[in-house]
């Protein structure tokens, strides 16, 4: 199998338990950022640019680009999508457009996904002040 | 030590009321009845992730302030702001809320709630085509077919199932709980099998292929007695895992798939083998399921409301409702998330007549989604300050409207440091609303129940309804003496 | 400060005074005997109307229905707004108003005693939550009982001190002033989408009929000495020729003893009172109706007049909302309440050039004219079901002068005209009529001892309408009245001047009104009950209750009951 350089996916953001949990437990826990700085994706997927459980990949979108830890969709297949729990990383990706009626595009926006080995994920500190200058 | 009982979690939509709490040295030392996140919550008073004292932002770095400089500093700015915006609310209870609605009126400025990225496009749809719904225990007593549609309880709403549907025992239906537990054993069986092949014991049958939508046929589940689990999503979800059946629609192909479904429940015949990725084969079996049922439900989720076409999707879907109920009876519910969500509409909507994206500028209260809506709102940079109370915009907004909420003088009031208080002017902490204050708040069915406060917050912090109620004077204060100054 | 209302003409039914020229002398928040002239503020009633603040025995101001309603209405707000002021708070809404713009409606046109006849008991903390938000009026409201699981059930097993108990229980815990009926056995059939179509239908898995339900409540409600009747939502409303089932509903009630009182009370009887066998052979049923009511006492009842309108219909009653549904197409809310009541919403334009609607118009004006006993029926619109209440002064122009009601009669269809007897009544109702059609007789309905009247003891709740009853002939100059009677020249509650000339002067919190019941018998809460509590409901027992955390002004009244 040739592996490719790069993947155009559909990013899908939403809940996950661990997310749930993290959130209620302080945005500043370990738990939040281990799961809001994750990527689920499809094992195919996945082989296609060469990617282990656990590797960082940098998700681009016309928003701007995130770092973050790719992981195995662990129930079924789910080609051509990623899905990344909501939280600020998720957000700086996201597509702005609320077709005018107020909603931003949490799901459905188009990304390019590549591996990134030597990039560090960002913590939320370090995210508010690269994104906000806070 | 001591117990409390029939407490009410202040974590999602479910309002779980039936929660034990053991409380020792002041603070909850256990929690009974409750999913993970509820335990969190619970726990999180006493974690070291709390706010204790107002905070001010002073050469770029926040330092501690106190409450009366923090409410006269925030009343300042609020009361200065010709187009402040006034944004959170659904993790307080509809005592704050009230105040919050009157105090934006106050400032003419613009009130939105959470909603508005969750299941403000549901909102939308029901403007226009109304909803045929119930209160969950109809469900629990009377439904024997349960589809949940781009939503995902098992993580979102863990005892959704267990309380409301196909795990509770109601009057004229009854618990699906052993039929599951069968399967789950019959799944680690399954897996034991598959162990043992590779250890070589059993002899190595046939590889497993990766189910994927064709194979996944719908006839066994209608032939099913008692109650019947759908899912529906894009992806094989937790939930999707314990269903009956699950249905795997091809992302952003919803509305095509529910105006099929519309079409054959209304006896057309559809000239396409498939339709969203699903054969019409299996899509009428579907629909005999639901046609057939005594009484059908539809939770839906984030995955209609966010996925491109958004309130659209939510208006075939109760369109399919409203011409299901020609047939039997049917309902359908949005899953709301945040605790008091829905008590947030419905305090906005008695005294403003608005849902959410209510703008007091004129000094009458005017709707517009997509114009009064905050993250328009801000993608437009109109606003000229903020203030957010229980929720985290800056973790749940995009990044550009949050850059325009930070480049503007940004209150925060919230019980825990949040990526929202990272980057705010004045943070103002408050109780913990459920754990440290009584109130009220609205379940996702818009039942109201009541919050029970079962520790003392933090010496001196004080609750939402108060720190609001103490800027709202403060702000009526500066407006007169203006007025007397002119 | 004491205040002196001087030299009006004074009509108060209760104390049978007919536009008397008489002072009103008001000390704290009750009518007094007098009180010392140069002390008081006098108002100068000199060539005006005074009458009682008037009390609505029902109408949909709050709650979760109303407020689904004005969630799913913003195109009725869209069209009328109001703007905060330094006394009063903004607000929208045509049909279906914002709390607060409630509130200040009502009072300008000189209520101020509101009754809310339909709570869920599951939701009865949003109803408590929303009356505490409509300032400028005393509210009560009315738990919906008629379909409860627990009623049901103890009509099943024949035992009605049980009933009573539970009854007695709910009405306590949920802050209620009466038992509400909504089509009795109705409700629960809609929890799988059926109905019952007479008062002798079998109600599914109940093995009981409406029938019971209804006898079983009236004679609950005499155990309880409750201060008003059952208040009744009949079967079959809003079906051509259901004025038969109303027949037989009010005969069926005619064997619980009632001393010369009424012992129900059917609300929006416009509704109730249809012949013909379908939509086309549709024609008024009210002249039956009516001379039923006159010849028997133990019913009273209000109009749910119509007005040629665009307004929001809202009721428990499930499947007759899905019955406009069906006729309408329009957007469609069913709200069903696990273990107790449905309900549904729909929005609905009564138009003149409809021969229904205007037949239906016809309807409740020919109850209200031919029902003879003006303490036997009341005005109302069933706000906002057959119209909003800012409608009040016209209904009252048509009911106290034929000119007015033949002015609009003339734009009808021709149909519905030639089918209507309106032209045959020349009834007129007084000025005195009047009163008490909009608060002397309700409030007696009621059995609110200190409201609808302007005796000593009574609360000072005044209306002063600029209107002098010797210069104006109301059948004639019905354009004046109206006038008149659409902002008050005084509206006085709690001895508080609210309004004055059709503006708010300030705002004042209004009591809810709630029955404490004392049973014989202390209402026991077994284990058994909670246990039966988490069968039933979502919630726990504990979390059920209004408490009076809920209630910013509570006013309970002490009822002893004899079981």
């Amino acid at each position: 199998m040739v592996v490719q350089q790069k993947l155009n996916l559909i990013l899908l953001t939403g809940r996950t338990i661990d997310q749930g949990v993290g959130k209620e437990s302080g945005k500043g826990t370990k738990l939040y950022f281990e799961s809001t700085t994750i990527c689920y994706m499809d094992e195919v997927d996945m082989k296609a640019i060469g990617l282990r459980n656990n590797d960082h990949i940098l998700v681009t979108s016309p928003e701007g680009s995130v770092v973050l830890r790719a992981v195995k969709h662990p129930r079924g297949a789910m080609p051509g999508m990623i899905y990344i729990p909501y939280g600020p990383w998720a957000n700086s990706i996201c597509s702005t457009d609320t077709t005018s009626i107020g909603m931003p595009s949490f799901k459905g926006t188009p990304v390019e996904v590549k591996p990134a080995p030597n990039q560090p994920i960002l913590t939320l500190q370090e995210l508010l002040r690269k994104e906000f200058g806070r | 030590m001591s117990k409390i009982n029939s407490v009410t979690c202040p974590v999602c939509g479910c309002l779980c009321d039936d929660i034990e709490l053991t409380i020792a040295d002041g603070i909850v030392a256990q929690v009974k009845n409750g999913c993970a996140m509820c335990e969190a919550k619970f726990f999180s008073h006493s974690n070291e992730h709390r706010l204790k004292t107002p905070l001010i932002r002073k050469d770029g770095k926040l330092v501690p302030t106190t409450y009366t400089v923090a409410v006269r500093k925030s009343a300042e700015i609020l009361a200065k702001a010709n187009y402040p915006i006034l944004y959170g609310w659904s993790s307080t209870d509809s005592e704050a809320q009230r105040v919050g609605v009157e105090l934006a009126e106050e400032v003419g400025g613009v009130l939105d709630n959470t909603a508005v990225v969750c299941h403000g496009p549901s909102i939308l749809s029901v403007q226009e085509v109304g909803i045929p719904t119930c209160t969950l225990g109809q469900i629990r007593h009377r439904a024997d077919l349960l589809i949940y549609w781009g939503c995902n309880p098992w993580s979102a709403h863990p005892r959704h199932l267990e309380r409301y549907t196909a795990f509770t025992d109601g009057r004229f239906e009854n618990s699906e709980w052993m039929s599951y537990l069968n399967k789950v054993k019959a799944a680690a069986g399954r897996k034991k099998i598959k162990s043992l092949e590779r250890k070589g014991i059993l002899k190595h049958r046939r590889e497993r292929e990766i189910p994927t939508v064709s194979d996944n046929k719908p006839t066994e589940i209608l032939d099913k007695k008692g109650r019947k689990l759908i899912v529906v999503d894009v992806r094989k979800s937790m939930t999707a895992e314990i269903a009956d059946y699950f249905l795997q629609v091809k992302p952003g192909k919803d509305y095509e798939l529910i105006q099929g479904i519309r079409a054959l429940v209304r006896d057309q015949e559809l000239d396409v083998e498939e339709v969203a990725g699903v054969p019409v084969e299996y899509l009428q079996q579907l629909v005999d399921a639901m046609i057939s049922c005594d009484f059908g439900v539809i939770f839906f989720g984030m995955g209609l409301t966010q996925s491109p076409s958004k309130f659209r999707n939510i208006d075939v879907a109760i369109s399919l409702i409203r011409d299901l109920n020609m047939r039997t009876k049917f309902a359908i519910m949005p899953m709301r998330g945040h605790f008091n969500v829905t008590g947030a509409n419905t305090v906005f909507t008695w005294q403003s007549g608005y849902p959410y994206a209510v703008d007091f500028s004129l000094g009458y209260p005017r709707y517009n989604p997509g114009e009064t809506t905050v993250v328009d709102v801000l993608l437009r940079q109109e606003s000229d300050a903020g203030l957010v109370i229980a929720s985290d915009p800056v973790s749940n907004f995009p990044r550009k409207a949050v850059e325009h909420l930070v480049k503007n003088p940004l209150i925060v009031i919230d019980p825990h440091m949040n990526a929202t208080s990272l980057v705010g002017d004045i943070i103002i902490p408050s109780s913990i609303v459920g754990v440290e204050k009584e109130g009220t708040a609205y379940r996702m069915d818009h039942v109201p129940l009541p919050l029970k406060k079962v520790v003392d917050p933090p010496k001196g912090v004080l609750s939402d309804e108060e720190i609001l109620n103490r800027i709202l004077k403060e702000v009526r204060k500066i407006k007169s003496n203006r007025l007397e100054a002119a | 400060m004491d205040l002196l209302i001087k030299n009006g003409f004074v009509y108060d039914p209760i104390n049978g005074i007919n536009g008397e020229r008489m002072d009103i002398a008001i000390r704290n928040n009750k009518i007094v005997e007098s009180v010392i002239e140069k002390n008081s503020k006098i108002i100068d009633a000199t060539g005006l109307t005074v009458f009682p603040g008037g009390v609505d025995i029902h109408t949909h101001i709050a709650g979760s229905e109303v407020n689904t309603g004005r969630l799913v209405r913003p195109e009725d707000h869209e069209k009328d707004f109001v703007r905060k002021t330094s006394v009063t708070r903004s607000g929208v809404g045509y049909s279906i108003p914002s709390t607060f713009t409630t509130g200040y409606r009502y009072s300008l046109m000189g209520y101020t005693t509101v009754m809310n006849p339909s709570m869920a008991a599951l939701e009865a903390k949003h109803t408590h939550e929303e009356l505490n938000d409509i300032p400028m009026l005393d509210k009560a409201t009315y738990p919906l009982l008629g379909d409860w699981w627990l009623v049901l059930e103890t009509i099943q097993k024949g035992d009605l001190e049980e009933c009573a108990r539970y009854v007695a229980w709910m009405l306590e815990i949920t802050k209620g002033y009466a038992i509400k009926i909504v089509n009795p056995g109705g409700l629960e059939s809609w929890g799988f989408g059926r109905n019952v179509h007479s008062i002798d239908d079998q109600i599914p898995n109940f093995g009981i009929t409406p029938r019971d339900i209804m006898c079983g409540l009236a004679k609950v409600n005499k155990m309880l000495n409750l201060p008003h009747t059952i208040h009744l939502h009949t079967n079959n409303l809003g079906v051509p020729g259901n004025y038969e089932t109303t027949l037989d509903t009010m005969k069926c009630l005619e064997s619980i003893p009632s001393n010369g009182k009424p012992v129900v009370h059917i609300t929006h009887l416009q509704f109730s009172s249809f012949a013909g066998e379908d939509w086309g052979s549709f024609r008024s049923g009210a002249a039956e109706i009516a001379g039923y009511i006159n010849n028997h006492d133990h019913v009273s009842c209000d109009m749910g007049q119509i007005i040629f309108t665009d307004t929001t219909t809202m009721t428990a009653d499930g499947p007759f909302e899905y019955t406009l549904y069906q006729l309408s197409g329009h957007k469609w809310v069913n709200s069903d309440v696990e273990t107790e009541t449905s309900g549904g919403i729909i929005p609905f334009h009564y138009k003149r050039k409809n021969p229904v609607n205007a037949i239906q118009w016809s309807i409740g004006l020919e109850l209200a004219l031919l029902i003879k006993n003006p303490w036997k029926v009341f005005m109302t619109t069933d706000h906002p079901n057959a119209g909003p209440f800012t409608a009040y002064p016209k209904i009252l122009a048509w009911l106290a002068s034929k000119k007015a009601r033949m002015a609009t009669f003339k734009r009808l269809h021709k149909k519905a005209q030639k089918k209507s007897i309106l032209p045959s009544i020349d009834r007129e109702l007084s000025l005195y009529d009047i009163a008490i059609v909009t608060r002397a007789g309700q409030a007696k309905a009621l059995n609110l001892k200190e409201k609808g009247h302007l005796g000593v003891g009574a609360d000072a709740d005044v209306a002063i309408f600029d209107l002098n009853p010797e210069k104006v002939d109301i059948a004639n100059k019905f354009r004046t009245f109206r006038r008149a009677f659409t902002n008050t020249a005084y509206t006085i509650k709690g001895g508080k001047i609210l309004a004055k000339d059709g503006e708010i002067l300030q705002q004042a919190e209004g009591k809810t009104i709630w029955l404490d019941m004392q049973t014989k018998k202390e209402i026991e809460i077994s284990e058994e009950i909670k246990k039966k509590f988490r069968e039933y409901w979502t919630v726990e027992y504990e979390n059920y209750p209004v408490s009076e955390h809920y209630i910013k002004n509570s006013s309970p009244i002490k009822i002893k009951a004899d079981v």
